[in-house]
């Protein structure tokens, strides 16, 4: 057969279990990375498919992994979708041919209702009972065969974790006959005394199934103690945080240099190779350099989730949020939006595509309003260049004045955000309570083929993004800013000329209320792209060379020309900084819907705008 | 020991799970149904022995309650929801 798969029919089978056990483990076990993550039509819930072919290649088995459920009752979007695809409800998703309950063989109390829940639903199913190695070691007691017939549906042992631990439910897959495509039975949603006599059924279930647990081993009880201590805990949160930002920004230099290097030498190979001409431009200024500057963001944005992924495995993520829940609530938000705003200090794209794991729509969307406002390390390279130029290095008592400026312009940002997220939680966002009711789940090591795989899934998307839409946007700006081109014996750089200086110019009478002379408001123009760009293209309009050190050069040059109250003017732009299209777009893609991004840039400008002007006619008055 | 809420407790605290109200005044109208189901469905159901592992600072919300073999943080307001009988040993345990 030459290694060809040979398949007679396929089976579409559902991935389901409650939160927490380890079915995306099993999923990346028999899929392994034969993935493709999109979103369920319309909504913003992740939509993980994969396909294996049974050892037989008989077999085609397509798994979708469904979101996390504990009831078929939902609470949240992600269970809404869960309930709605196994009973056909979803209007472009016809209902799996077989469902596999994960269960986890160490919480089987909280984990059985649901499959009790499911096997009333009429599609033909069989339980995973996953992490029986570890229950097992721990000392859990059950009689699997007695649980099978207790429950009247196959129960097979997998471990997620170890290679072949899926081996046995496989085999039992390749087993059956296909089942052929069953309507799902009517359901409707258990009163409370329905739910009490179920969780009455799960218990007579384990009893009768020799279900002994253990108690909880002392060191891990300790640990708990420790880092969900009122004092100790947040404490050990603060470090650890602290811990994972000295790491993306110190971790990611090296490999930062060398994507540069690479863009840059491919720059200047493409500058020597290609004729001189617009097709050069195109390549070397506009799409090389634009996408360029994204792209220096990944192992940035690689680093972060290595970290966020480890802790969210490791079962730390949902006690830290548990820590957080009382702060962020103060001002309306949840526990969990700390993780995306974390990511939002390496860049807002992740950031916001973090805020999936946010269960409440409107807590979410104003978890992505404020995302922006967490100073992203693209603003760096512009607060480095003004700082340099206005702001004397010198102690004030025992710090620097420049490092105090630079803690002043993200702590800005952080009480910006806290301000905008409390008027909007107050506002358009406004929700009912919504309780919190989170579990957290047992500690354990992560484990490194879960995070391979995880990471491998953030990288793809990110490079998708800068792939499409940001190319896309890279080269109409770089259009912008070519053309028209200068006519014969024009003075000046060229980009004065082009459609960029036409609106820099007309930028410039909306900016010089708040101190931006046209240079700045045209070098705004290409910082569209990314905000970091902005610096290159002030060295561009105050005709430097582009090779060599831009931003040393630009310093003593913007420090003579520049006043004071200018360059703290737009220091303060910078920490709205309302003009990065790649968080446009990607705020666009989470929503669905303009209305967002639109909203996000208005009130980003208005606020950039009056900070601006405050700053601006302050430092003016009080310098003059 | 008469019936309190678990909202009413304090870190270190154990007992048995009596009941889940589905009349809850302090989670509002559009909440308490939902909250009630789904205290119900973790498993606060009656006999569940419980802890309370930890509380925040400061007011001592949300709290960590250990319920079986697995561990739930909730605010008070969603506690209030849950009736409980505090220093008696587990039944049937």
């Amino acid at each position: 057969m030459n290694g060809q798969a040979v398949t007679v029919d396929s089976m579409r089978l559902a991935l389901v279990g409650v939160p927490n056990c380890g079915k995306t483990a099993l999923f990346n076990r028999l899929t392994g990375s034969r993935q493709h993550v999109a979103n369920y039509a319309g909504v913003t819930v992740e939509r993980k498919e994969g396909s294996f072919v049974g050892p037989a290649r008989r077999r085609l088995y397509k798994v979708l992994d469904l979101p996390g459920a504990y009831s078929l009752t939902p609470t949240t979007l992600d269970e809404a979708i869960t309930r709605d695809f196994l009973l056909g409800r979803l209007a472009e998703e016809p209902p799996p041919d077989f469902i596999v309950c994960v269960v986890d063989a160490t919480n089987l109390r909280l984990n059985l209702r649901l499959v009790i829940e499911l096997r009333d639903i009429g599609v033909p199913m069989v339980v995973a009972l996953n992490m029986s190695d570890l229950a097992a070691s721990r000392g859990f007691q059950l009689d699997r065969a007695r649980l099978e017939a207790e429950l009247g549906v196959p129960v097979i042992e997998t471990v997620a974790v170890d290679a072949h631990g899926e081996r046995k439910l496989v085999e039992r897959l390749e087993s059956m006959p296909h089942p052929g495509r069953r309507q799902p039975l009517a359901w409707h949603d258990p009163t409370f005394r329905q739910i009490q006599d179920t969780q009455r059924e799960v218990r007579r279930v384990l009893r009768a199934s020799g279900y002994v647990e253990p108690l909880r081993k002392q060191a891990l009880a300790r640990l708990d103690a420790l880092v969900m201590h009122p004092i100790a805990g947040p404490a050990i949160l603060a470090a650890i945080l602290f811990f994972v930002f000295q790491a993306v920004f110190t971790w990611a230099a090296w490999p930062m240099e060398v994507i540069d290097t690479g863009v840059s030498g491919l720059g200047a190979w493409l500058q020597g190779t290609l004729p001189d001409g617009a097709l050069r431009s195109l390549f070397v200024d506009g799409i090389l350099a634009g996408v360029g500057s994204v792209l220096i963001f990944l192992p940035q944005i690689l680093i972060l989730f290595f970290f966020i992924l480890a802790l969210e495995d490791s079962g730390y993520l949902p006690r830290a949020a548990y820590l957080l829940d009382r702060l962020m609530g103060s001002v309306g938000l949840s526990g969990r939006a700390f993780i995306p705003l974390l990511s939002s200090f390496a860049c807002a794209v992740p950031g916001i595509m973090a805020t999936r794991t946010i269960p409440n729509l409107r807590d979410r969307l104003a978890t992505i309003m404020i995302a922006p406002l967490m100073t992203c390390s693209a603003r760096l390279p512009v607060y480095a260049l003004i700082i340099a130029a206005f702001i004397p290095s010198r102690a004030v008592g025992p710090f620097n004045l420049q490092g105090l400026v630079l803690f002043t312009l993200y702590f800005g940002g952080i009480i910006a955000a806290m301000l905008v997220a409390f008027v909007l939680k107050r506002t358009a966002l406004k929700t009912a309570y919504h309780p919190l009711l989170l579990e957290l789940p047992e500690y354990h090591w992560p484990h490194l083929n879960n995070l391979a795989i995880g990471l491998w899934e953030r990288t793809k998307v990110f490079l998708q993004r800068v792939g499409t839409i940001i190319l896309a946007l890279m080269i109409i700006l770089w259009f912008l800013s070519s053309y028209p081109t200068p006519p014969p014996g024009a003075e000046g750089p060229a980009i004065v000329h082009s459609f960029a200086g036409m609106i820099g110019r007309w930028l410039e009478v909306v900016f010089a209320p708040i101190g931006f002379n046209w240079q700045i408001s045209l070098a705004l123009v290409p910082g569209l792209a990314a905000r970091e760009v902005a610096v290159g293209a002030l060295g561009t309009v105050y005709s430097l060379s582009n090779d060599g050190d831009v931003a040393g050069t630009l310093v003593p040059m913007i420090a003579q020309t520049w006043s004071l109250a200018t360059a703290l003017s737009l220091l303060a732009w910078y920490v709205f900084a309302p003009q990065c299209i790649s968080t446009l777009v990607v705020v666009k893609r989470e929503t669905n819907s303009w209305r967002y991004p639109l909203a996000m840039a208005a009130y980003l400008f208005a606020l950039a705008y009056l900070a601006s002007f405050v700053t601006y006619r302050v430092a003016s008055g009080l310098l003059s | 020991m008469s019936p309190v809420s678990l909202a009413s407790l304090g870190k270190g605290a154990r007992g048995v799970i009596l009941d889940v109200r589905d009349d809850a005044q302090s989670l509002g109208e559009e909440a308490q149904s939902t909250v009630s189901r789904r205290l119900l469905e973790l498993g606060f159901v009656a006999g569940e022995p419980f802890e309370v592992i930890s509380v925040v600072w400061p007011g001592g919300d949300p709290m960590a309650v250990r319920l079986g073999n697995t561990t739930f943080a909730l605010r008070r307001r969603e506690a209030s929801a849950v009736l409980v009988e505090t220093g008696t040993t587990p039944r049937g345990a």
